[in-house]
């Protein structure tokens, strides 16, 4: 199996809502397991190279111990797994908080206040990100998850409708 | 007159608002779940809001979300269509005190319509012939009930008080039979409506549904705008309607239009109504009013020339009727068949992407519907797509274009009734008229089951 195939198959894992993966292809079988939201690099790391080594590559050149190869094919599959999952982090773990009503967005919590949150605030999950107006109640919208504010979507003031996405967390 | 309506509902007939409103030069926003967000009329609307998920009860029937969806958008009004939230009396009161403006009659109106036992009483008061009956709610005790029932005279059916629109309803042929129907409809009633109320009233066997449109501007002027005969029913649910009814004198529905008129004034009505009648051996019992705009009220448009969406919005914008009883010319025959998503013949929903979309055109054609190739009707609402209305100088006429239409149409990718109603313009009795609103369910029970 080659790494070009692999590659695409981590691309495919990454983007879909499949947490787990197995092929197998003739003599070769790739396993790859989504990374759970919260883990660090280096957790992800060795999670990657653990599932390099369940790698078994077909013998790609005549004569050789077919041990040697599938660890070198290994090896070499572990890096671009780990390098992978380490620019599908921050797809994986971008998370959305969508507007869960229609009415008005209002980044503080009264105007002249200071913002609830800028880009690079750091959230828990029950932290407040903004109000959102509706029918004359202010209603507060947490982050849903814990993380770093990395994009706000919507102007102060601006009406939103039900789904509508306000935040990027990662 | 209003700058910006929004439409509180979804279909073919928030495609109708649209219209009306686009020829008034009025602004539309309209509100949709996130199953509708490719119809075709939220991508017409001058603005559209996504009020909540597919659902019905976190979108087209929440309250909060619509409001708030005017808020929003600054609109005036807020049309509510037929079904959903337009005979809530709680939505209409709390989109007056939003400060919008509810185009439709006034929540104490819809209230009293709402209750179908008050209903009754308000008409029977107002001079309106009632379908003989418990009049008023079924008390507790069976003795009394085995009591009413004989004199009212059996077949009798139990109706909840809340219900209508054919929902909530169970026939009772005889006494051994009568205490347990009226448990089980209690107990349905109390589930489906919140109300365990249930009153009873005198089965007709052979009826016709004929019903009466009428226009009041809240401002003292009330017209009625002829029939329609509506017997053509399945499980109480409407399949064809026509105007004017066949075979019913002019002297006996004029008589009826002004009872009618007359109670609309009594009870202080503004905006579109219908009073819908059960009739046989040329009398007319009141069964219920609908405090909306209704599925069938293009025929009415047909014969009169009236259109029926505007004069809400005109109504509702404080202007008067530009139009008098007399004025009110009742011309030519018109017929409507409601193609529905659904096995022709088991009835069971088609939901799906329609791949191929083709209506029938012409003179005296007429097609509302919200379709379109590669449509994906949405399986969480109601299975009608499309109503064809067929305008004629007499009613074979009508018929006739029906007909064709019929033959005309075409859709693939999911199942219609277009075959049913097919079957129904070739049936000698329907050709013939004046058929009972039993008379569809007999022949489909005749039917070979496949």
């Amino acid at each position: 199996m080659d790494l070009r195939k692999i590659k695409s198959l981590i691309d495919l894992v990454s983007e879909s809502d499949i947490s787990e993966l197995e092929i197998t292809e003739n003599e070769g079988k790739v396993r790859i397991v989504k990374a759970q939201a919260g883990l660090s690099a280096s957790q992800m790391h060795s999670l990657a190279a653990m599932q390099a080594l369940q790698l078994q590559g077909p013998p790609a050149m005549p004569g050789m111990p077919a041990a040697q190869i599938s660890q070198q094919a290994a090896h070499e599959s572990a890096q671009l797994l780990s390098l992978d999952a380490n620019a599908g982090e921050a797809k994986l773990m971008g998370h959305t908080v969508k507007s869960p009503m229609v009415g008005t967005f209002y980044r503080a919590s009264q105007p002249g206040a200071d913002p609830f949150v800028q880009i690079g605030s750091k959230v828990s999950e029950h932290d407040v990100l903004c109000l959102i107006e509706a029918m004359k109640l202010l209603n507060e919208i947490e982050a849903g998850q814990a993380g770093t504010v990395t994009q706000i979507l919507v102007e102060n003031g601006q009406p939103v409708e039900y789904g509508q996405p306000l935040f990027v967390i990662e | 007159m209003f700058e910006k309506i929004l439409i509180a509902n979804r279909g073919e007939i928030a495609l109708r608002i649209q219209r009306a409103c686009r020829e008034m030069g009025i602004r539309t926003v309209v509100v949709h779940s996130e199953a509708d967000t490719e119809a075709m009329y939220v991508k017409l609307a001058d603005e559209s809001v996504c009020i909540g998920p597919p659902p019905s009860r976190e979108s087209y029937l929440n309250i909060p979300a619509i409001i708030s969806a005017a808020e929003v958008t600054d609109a005036e009004a807020i049309h509510p269509g037929y079904g959903f939230l337009s005979e809530n009396a709680d939505f209409a009161e709390r989109v007056e005190r939003s400060g919008f403006v509810f185009i439709g009659p006034t929540p104490e109106s819809i209230r009293i319509m709402g209750d179908k036992v008050s209903a009754k009483q308000a008409m029977k008061s107002a001079g309106v012939p009632v379908v003989p009956g418990s009049d008023g709610a079924l008390p507790e005790d069976p003795k009394e009930i085995v009591r009413i029932a004989r004199q009212v005279g059996y077949p009798v059916i139990i109706k909840a008080a809340g219900g209508g629109g054919g929902r909530g309803m169970r026939v009772v042929h005889t006494e051994a039979a009568l205490s347990n129907a009226v448990t089980m409809t209690r107990s349905e009633a109390a589930a489906a409506f919140n109300n365990a109320s249930v009153y009873m009233e005198k089965f007709l066997e052979q009826p016709r549904h004929i019903e009466i449109q009428i226009l009041a501007d809240g401002q003292g002027n009330v017209v009625y705008l002829g029939e329609r005969d509506c017997s053509m029913q399945r499980r109480h649910q409407k399949v064809i309607e026509e105007g004017p009814a066949p075979g019913i004198a002019r002297k006996l529905i004029d008589r009826i239009g002004a009872r009618c008129v007359d109670a609309a004034k009594k009870i202080g009505y503004r905006g579109a109504g219908t009073f819908e009648f059960l009739f046989e051996n040329d009398e007319f019992f009141f069964i219920e009013m609908n405090t909306r705009v209704q599925v069938e009220h293009p025929v009415t448009e047909m014969i009169t020339g009236i259109d029926i969406v505007q004069q809400q919005i005109r109504v509702a914008a404080g202007q008067k009727l530009m139009f008098r009883q007399k004025d009110i010319v009742i011309k030519g025959h018109a017929m409507e068949c409601r193609i529905n998503a659904e096995d022709p013949f088991r009835f069971t929903p088609s939901p799906g992407r329609i791949l191929h979309w083709h209506p029938p055109g012409g003179l005296g054609v007429r097609v509302d519907s919200h379709a379109y190739t590669n449509y994906l009707v949405p399986p969480h609402y109601d299975s009608m797509i499309a109503k064809v209305i067929t305008y004629g100088d007499s009613r074979e006429q009508a018929m006739a274009r029906m007909r064709i239409a019929l033959s005309e149409m075409a859709v693939e990718g999911i199942q219609t009734n277009l075959a049913l109603h097919r079957e129904l313009l070739a049936d000698a009795r329907f050709m013939q008229g004046g058929t009972s609103i039993h008379y569809l369910e007999q022949k489909l029970a005749l039917r070979p089951q496949s």
